[in-house]
């Protein structure tokens, strides 16, 4: 027997629906109080969605936030909020500053007076400094972009409700997509908690997470809709546990191997794509709950229908050499 | 039973070899670049330096020589989303409808009284008129100007749209000239900005037209924002010269005050002009494509009164002579001039196609922006950004590949290298699509890629977990597999699908990066699919039929 890595045991029995009551209100809490945050601190939006200017400064020596501030201040460019960027994969001859300037009234993008005058305000402060980025969003298009943003998440939304309620049943696809707004909300709200920057890229990064969280749910459905068919008699929380069981190595391993490639992107990929990464770590991790924890909660309250279906249903009758 | 007929191992194999083929140009990024860029530096010029050359042979011919397009966000350049402010060229057409109204409305003073332009809205002319009595007839008189208009959509309508109130008439474009005209003007926008973005060469410049009257613009490689805007804004250098020869040779040298220009049409051919223009495109008012009296694709055009004097004395001393139509340095055309044209507008005749007599008409119209363009959205990345952006994603995939790598092998070893095999098959063939199909890599389809690492092997963790339980039952190692491939299916497929989707989604909203990460999400999931079902599964088969095990461990 050669060695093999286990780390999960062959044969699990863990009842997962012992703190079925606790684990549920939990997440039940966890979304109330992140819309609660969303709507009372606010997230911080970027550019995409509010309009403004951003400028990234380069420089070799370290950066003085209060000088860049003073340098800026005379301009009466409203509000400038300016901070410096760590990374550890800067050198110690890299210091990093984001700038970022308020949408000016009634203009359409940053006028290139206005950037011109900015940084050569800041090049007055630190002679050294480059601007290794320079971007500007008019407050037209970021309006436009926060509907196609919500739009997106509806979409997709829906559009998975629907593949799964043609695939499974429609208690299946109610319980997937509760644990999918489950994992949406949560990371929403832990942005606005965090202060992080929310743009265009963390969108995404939500998109990737429904897809990832829905990817989740379905192995655990799948199986929960084989042994159905297997145990005919046993009640639905236990076929549930054994489904669980059954695919927690599964479950683990790809959540493991998803995990540390998005760490290694985490602490090694740079600044510019950290929060897009770290949403996506994050969702992984709430995804992998939420399908354990959320999506058959709801499905075991709504009951399923266990009158077998006529035609045995999915791709799993076709052996491999049917597919084409 | 465990079998995979000869024609699909053929067609799998034949599959892998592409991927890794097409995707090893990306290995020798910098050499490749180079020999492309000499390529088409050569094309473009007609013939080749020596340093080309050099460029060019530092990359076999017969290889594939497609690469992946790196995003502005990796190579760094600038971005511009650019709203075309279409209301101006209805204002510039009512502005110059006037004089014409006037006039015709003039020559009937008697009976409509005297006009005048009374204030209105930009886009609408109000000319009111002295005898309100004589509306009707004023009306009649302002409806001969209208020309019918030609789309597709709008037959049978005419241009403009004629009413009367009170004692004013009131003008305006009619719904399908404003589509048409709407339409000439990003056409005209699209292609100005195409050809000032093209002269200073970089690569891959992406200039799309963006719903009703946007245009986005990627340049990679410039410096800012603030120079592509300044690059755009220049307006086009069309002339009108006189043609003294015609030759083969590009280094003759000119006389004084003569210039030598390529021909657009022929290359090789090159004329002798006259570096003074007799007419500048900026007396040009309006060229169409259109049709000569024999009913040959045409190019009809008009000079304002100033043009038009000048243009009818060069005509008429100079009937046979070679014309040149030229537009930044370069000879369009050179038609024979056949008669004196008067009156200041003509025909361009000459070889022309349906297709090219419409282009030429765009380039000639193209002389200056049409309409003013506001900038909604301004980017600019620097070149240093994106090459730390490149090396902090490669050093994180491979970090990331190698800790998978180690803790596939460490799970379930033999089987856990095949699934490497697999993985590392599936990145090429990520490459080599997004190769082929010149897709884009943005610094989000980095973590894409990354993404899919981890995600990869969960096709093959399915599987295996479920050879592990099909073991278990023991109906020995080759029904297991089958089994275990069998019912992990269902599972891959649906999961797969839902992933699918969200990404198509994904590339439906998105823009720029974020499209850029859902193309490398859509081929991921699909390479990794075929990899983790068929790549694996052939692997484990050759493996099986040459060890004949009695068991096996997962």
């Amino acid at each position: 027997m050669a060695f093999r890595l286990k780390l999960v045991p062959a044969h699990t029995k863990i009842d997962f629906f012992r703190w079925q009551r606790g684990t549920f209100g939990f997440s039940v809490l966890m979304v109330l109080v992140s819309f609660a945050l969303i709507f009372s601190i606010g997230l911080n939006f970027g550019i995409d969605f509010r309009g403004g200017t951003t400028i990234r400064t380069e420089t070799v020596t370290a950066i003085d936030v209060g000088s860049y501030r003073s340098a800026v201040a005379p301009l009466g460019l409203g509000d400038v909020s300016i901070t410096e960027v760590f990374d550890p994969t800067f050198g110690a001859d890299k210091h990093v500053a984001m700038i970022r300037i308020q949408a000016q009234e009634g203009a359409e993008s940053a006028t290139p007076e206005l950037v011109a005058a900015v940084e050569a305000a800041l090049k007055a402060a630190d002679p050294a400094v480059v601007f290794a980025s320079v971007e500007s969003v008019g407050p037209k298009v970021s309006g436009e972009l926060i509907q196609t943003a919500l739009l997106a998440v509806f979409g997709a939304t829906a559009a998975i409700l629907f593949y799964i309620w043609l695939r499974f049943e429609w208690q299946y696809a109610v319980g997937a997509v509760a644990a999918l707004v489950h994992d949406v909300v949560v990371t929403v709200g832990l942005f606005a908690v965090l202060q992080l920057k929310f743009d265009l890229s963390i969108i995404a990064a939500l998109l990737t997470i429904l897809g990832y969280s829905i990817n989740d749910t379905v192995v655990v459905f799948d199986r929960l809709r084989e042994n159905l068919v297997k145990y005919k008699v046993m009640p639905l929380r236990e076929v549930m546990n054994i489904s669980v069981n059954e695919t927690l190595s599964r479950t683990v391993m790809t959540s493991g191997t998803t995990l540390i490639a998005l760490i290694a992107l985490l602490v090694l990929g740079g600044d510019v794509i950290r929060g897009f990464v770290f949403a996506m770590t994050w969702g992984v991790v709430v995804g992998t709950y939420s399908s354990v924890f959320v999506a058959k909660n709801i499905v075991l309250y709504l009951g399923v229908n266990r009158e077998p279906r006529k035609p045995a249903a999915g791709p799993e009758a076709e052996g491999f050499d049917a597919v084409p | 039973m465990l079998q995979i007929p000869m024609w699909k191992r053929v067609l799998i194999l034949a599959v892998c070899l592409f991927g890794i083929v097409s995707a090893a140009p990306n290995l020798f990024y910098g050499r490749v670049e180079a020999h492309n860029d000499a390529i088409a530096a050569a094309t473009k010029a007609g013939f080749e330096t020596e340093a080309q050359a050099e460029a060019r042979a530092s990359w076999p011919d017969w290889l594939p020589a497609g690469l992946v397009n790196l995003g502005l966000d990796l190579r760094g350049g600038a971005h511009l989303l650019a709203e075309v402010q279409l209301a101006d060229v209805y204002k510039a057409r009512m502005d110059a409808l006037w004089p014409e109204l006037r006039q015709a409305l003039a020559a009937e003073r008697a009976t409509v009284g005297a006009v005048r332009r009374a204030p209105s809205d930009p886009g609408t002319l109000r000319v009111q008129i002295g005898e309100p009595a004589a509306m009707t007839r004023a009306l009649e008189i302002a409806a001969r100007l209208a020309t019918p208009v030609v789309s597709l959509t709008g037959i049978g309508q005419n241009d403009l749209a004629i009413s009367a109130e009170g004692d004013q008439i009131v003008v305006t474009l009619s719904e399908a000239e404003m589509v048409a005209t709407d339409n000439r003007t990003m056409q005209q926008s699209l292609e100005i900005i195409r050809r000032r973005v093209d002269e200073v060469g970089t690569r891959e410049p992406t200039i799309q037209r963006q719903g009703s009257d946007r245009i986005l613009i990627q340049v990679p490689g410039i410096g800012s924002a603030d120079e592509l805007k300044a690059l755009i804004g220049t307006t086009a250098q069309l002339g009108f010269h006189p043609v003294l020869a015609r030759g083969a040779n590009a280094n003759a040298l000119p006389g004084v005050g003569q210039v030598i220009y390529p021909s657009v049409e022929e290359s090789g051919l090159f004329y002798t002009l006259d570096a003074v223009p007799v007419v500048t495109g900026e007396e040009l008012t309006d060229a169409r494509p259109d049709f000569d009296q024999n009913g040959r694709p045409a190019v009809s055009f008009r000079f304002n009164p100033a043009g038009a004097r000048k243009f009818g004395d060069y005509t008429a001393a100079n009937i046979g002579q070679l014309f040149a139509i030229v537009l930044d340095h370069e000879v369009i055309s050179a038609p024979v001039i056949q008669s004196h044209i008067p009156g200041g507008s003509g025909i361009i005749t000459g070889n022309f196609t349906v297709e090219s007599s419409t282009n030429l008409a765009v380039l000639l119209r193209a002389g200056a922006l049409p309409a003013k363009m506001t900038f909604l959205e301004e980017r600019t990345i620097g070149p240093e950004l994106g090459q730390d952006s490149i090396d902090a994603g490669s050093i994180a995939a491979m970090v990331g590949m190698v800790a998978v790598v180690f803790f596939m092998v460490a799970s379930y070893g033999l089987f856990g290298v095949f699934a490497t095999v697999a993985l590392g098959i599936n990145m090429a063939l990520i490459f080599g699509i997004l190769s082929a199909i010149g897709g884009t890599l943005t610094l989000p389809g980095i973590a894409g890629i990354v993404l899919t690492i981890g995600m990869a092997v969960d096709a093959n963790v399915l599987v295996f977990e479920r050879i592990r339980e099909e073991l278990r039952t023991a109906r020995g190692p080759a029904r297991a597999i089958e089994l275990g491939y069998e019912k992990a299916m269902s599972a891959i497929v649906d999961a797969n699908i839902t992933t699918f989707i969200t990404a198509t989604i994904l590339f439906l909203a998105g823009s720029g990066p974020v499209r850029g990460f859902a193309i490398t999400l859509l081929v991921g999931i699909a390479t990794s699919v075929f990899t983790a079902i068929y790549v694996t599964r052939l692997l484990m088969l050759i493996w099986f039929e040459r060890r004949r095990p009695k068991t096996i461990t997962v």
